[in-house]
């Protein structure tokens, strides 16, 4: 096994970096000439509606499936390098389940056994702190403790890279936040990266650095929270305003309380100031504004 | 932070197969070694109670030679028919193996696609080569050694059941039936052949896990149904006279090579087995002595390993194990 991996030269060589990346099956187009560049210490919201090429662009990264064009994982071509790869990149699907008939130690055991940057300690002392049982097995567990056993194996490998494909899909709420806090608190730091898509954007926005929308398989908006901050107004205005704001090309509009909301984009927010009340625009709302019309 | 090997970490990956295939390895064959004993159990009991009308013979040993004063060339006749006895116990569990691997070959690279534990396999830093090679010796290897350690248990406990009815009857079982140079003998041939099972097998083994790794769905019917499908046409068109393969040669070469070779000890040809138990029926003469083991002398075995059959069997079933480890790279984006 090749332990000497090339390294990343410096902090600020790309984690991921796609150009030109393509991926059709068939006659529909999943990935269209996708250029993305992923920084180290970033963690990184996907989001796209069913079908976008989310699940595609993730598999690609993590070497699961061929593409056209380039991308680079640490320096590292995922096609033919997967095996070293994934010593650096732990990834965690809605659709990568557990096998059913394993038991919790056998699983501790065994990525103990085969991956050299795995911490049993570290695994243990996550599995302390919930009710998981060594001797059950996974057919035995709840999904959410499905779910906890899955953070606790990947959050004891100090990995570059983690991929998150709606890992918290199907759980309460209380799964879902003690999962985030879980990674926010005890394994994410300025090395590690984090690549996550997931529908309950809401839940996530605060903790993401960058966002991605991906429609079509095409990436429409690549910005930092702090630049779509920046970029991305919306105003509340009464209705006589209402022409006014109309006239500056709003996003969209909606109607709240007989005052319409208005989201603008690129929009001076001194003038918009001057319209109504301003807010920054959830990334639910952004979102629901920037694709319209996806299923239409 | 932790130290893996290359040689470790494919332990532990037949330590996962062993663990998720506990069901088959083990406790198939030792539960058909514990049933084929409870049913001799049953036959020593009613035996016991015909006994006095009819000699009993178990396995070809006929108790009333027991019970004569026996020389020292008839005790040894008495262990080769005794050897003879221990051998066929394998035979069942020989069977139950070929059911065991023939469904883990077809389940091995399937079941994990089709629940989709396979991407958490890959999310590991292990190859698909050495994947698809653990299911192999897996198959070839461990599932055959845990299967010869429920013969010798069984062969065990069929000497303890002989030696216990002889002591009802008055008769010291040691000299007769418990001899360790036969007993080990036998043990080193078994544990021998185990090797050259597995090569034999790599065809079927080959053939099923690119079945397996292949399909999208139902890798059974590709698996079973395809080579016998073919057999059948062959035969037809056979029949019509516009292929030249020949059928029996066709079932036989490529049907049998295919699904039947995880059949231990199936290298050995029909000549060599009828030798081995020719006299093996319902009276053992006893008077074959040296021939008892035809088909497990070292000549026979060292024969089997050069044939052509075997050779190019080998041939096969790598290049079919390589496109397994090819399918197990390309196939698991099918389940998105």
């Amino acid at each position: 096994m090749n332990m000497d991996m090339p390294q990343v030269s410096s902090n600020t060589a790309p984690i991921v970096s796609a150009k030109g990346l393509s991926k059709r099956y068939g006659a529909t187009v999943a990935l269209d000439n996708v250029n993305l560049q992923i920084a180290p210490g970033r963690i990184v919201g996907l989001v796209g509606p069913n079908g976008a090429g989310k699940t595609t662009a993730l598999r690609a990264i993590l070497g699961l499936t061929e593409f056209d064009g380039e991308l680079t994982v640490l320096g590292l071509d995922p096609r033919t390098h997967r095996t070293e790869l994934m010593q650096q990149v732990c990834f965690i699907a809605d659709v990568a389940v557990l096998p059913r008939w394993l038991r919790v130690g056998e699983a501790v055991d065994f990525v103990a056994g085969v991956h050299p940057r795995f911490s049993r300690e570290k695994c243990e002392a996550f599995l302390a702190r919930t009710k998981i049982k060594h001797t059950q097995r996974v057919r035995e567990l709840s999904k959410g403790m499905i779910v906890q056993l899955h953070l606790a194996l990947v959050m004891a490998i100090d990995a570059k890279l983690l991929v998150l494909d709606e890992p918290t899909l199907g759980l309460d709420i209380l799964y879902r936040k003690e999962f985030y806090e879980s990674l926010l608190n005890d394994y994410f730091d300025h090395e590690k990266t984090i690549l996550v898509t997931t529908h309950q954007i809401e839940e996530i926005e605060r903790i993401l650095t960058d966002l991605m929308f991906i429609k079509d398989g095409r990436i429409i908006l690549d910005a930092s929270m702090e630049a779509v901050g920046d970029r991305y107004a919306e105003v509340m205005v009464a209705p006589d305003k209402a022409e006014a704001a109309r006239a500056l090309k709003p996003l969209s509009e909606r109607q709240i309380f007989g005052k319409s909301v208005f989201l603008f984009d690129g929009v001076d927010q001194g003038h918009l100031a001057t319209l109504g009340e301003l807010h920054k625009p959830s990334v639910a709302d952004l979102f629901v504004a920037t694709m319209k019309g996806t299923y239409a | 932070m932790n130290a893996v090997t290359p040689v470790n970490k494919f332990t532990w990956l037949l330590k996962r197969e062993y663990w998720e295939h506990r069901g088959g390895f083990f406790w198939t064959p030792m539960i058909t070694a514990m049933v084929i004993l409870s049913i001799m159990i049953l036959v020593l009991v009613s035996a016991e109670f015909l006994a006095n009308q009819n000699g009993v013979n178990i396995n070809g040993i006929h108790l009333e030679q027991l019970t004569k004063h026996l020389g020292e060339s008839e005790i040894e006749k008495m262990h080769a028919g005794v050897d003879i006895g221990l051998l066929s116990l394998s035979f069942p569990i020989g069977i139950a193996l070929f059911f065991v691997v023939l469904f883990y070959g077809i389940g091995a690279l399937y079941t994990d696609r089709s629940d989709r534990s396979a991407l958490f396999w890959k999310s590991l830093p292990i190859s698909d080569l050495s994947t698809v090679l653990s299911k192999v010796v897996a198959a070839t290897l461990v599932a055959p050694v845990l299967a010869m350690a429920a013969i010798i248990a069984l062969q065990l406990g069929f000497l303890v059941l002989m030696s216990l009815y002889a002591l009802l009857h008055g008769i010291n079982p040691f000299p007769l039936l418990w001899s360790p140079t036969h007993l080990f003998a036998l043990w080193f041939k078994l544990v021998l052949i185990i090797p050259v099972n597995a090569l034999w097998a790599l065809p079927s083994v080959g053939w099923l896990l690119l079945c397996s790794s292949f399909a999208r769905s139902k890798p059974f019917l590709w698996a079973v149904a395809l080579p016998i499908m073919a057999g059948v046409l062959n035969s037809w068109f056979g029949l019509l006279k516009t292929m030249t393969l020949t059928s029996t040669w066709f079932w036989q070469n490529i049907v049998g090579r295919l699904l039947l070779s995880i059949i231990p000890g199936s290298w050995m040809d029909a000549e060599t087995l009828r030798n081995t138990f020719e006299r093996a029926g319902d009276d053992v003469r006893i008077s074959m002595g040296p021939r008892l083991d035809a088909g497990f002398t070292f000549d026979a075995i060292g024969h089997a390993l050069v044939s052509p059959s075997m050779l190019i069997g080998i041939v096969a079933g790598v290049a079919m194990i390589a496109a397994a480890v090819y399918f197990r790279r390309v196939r698991t984006e099918s389940y998105a």
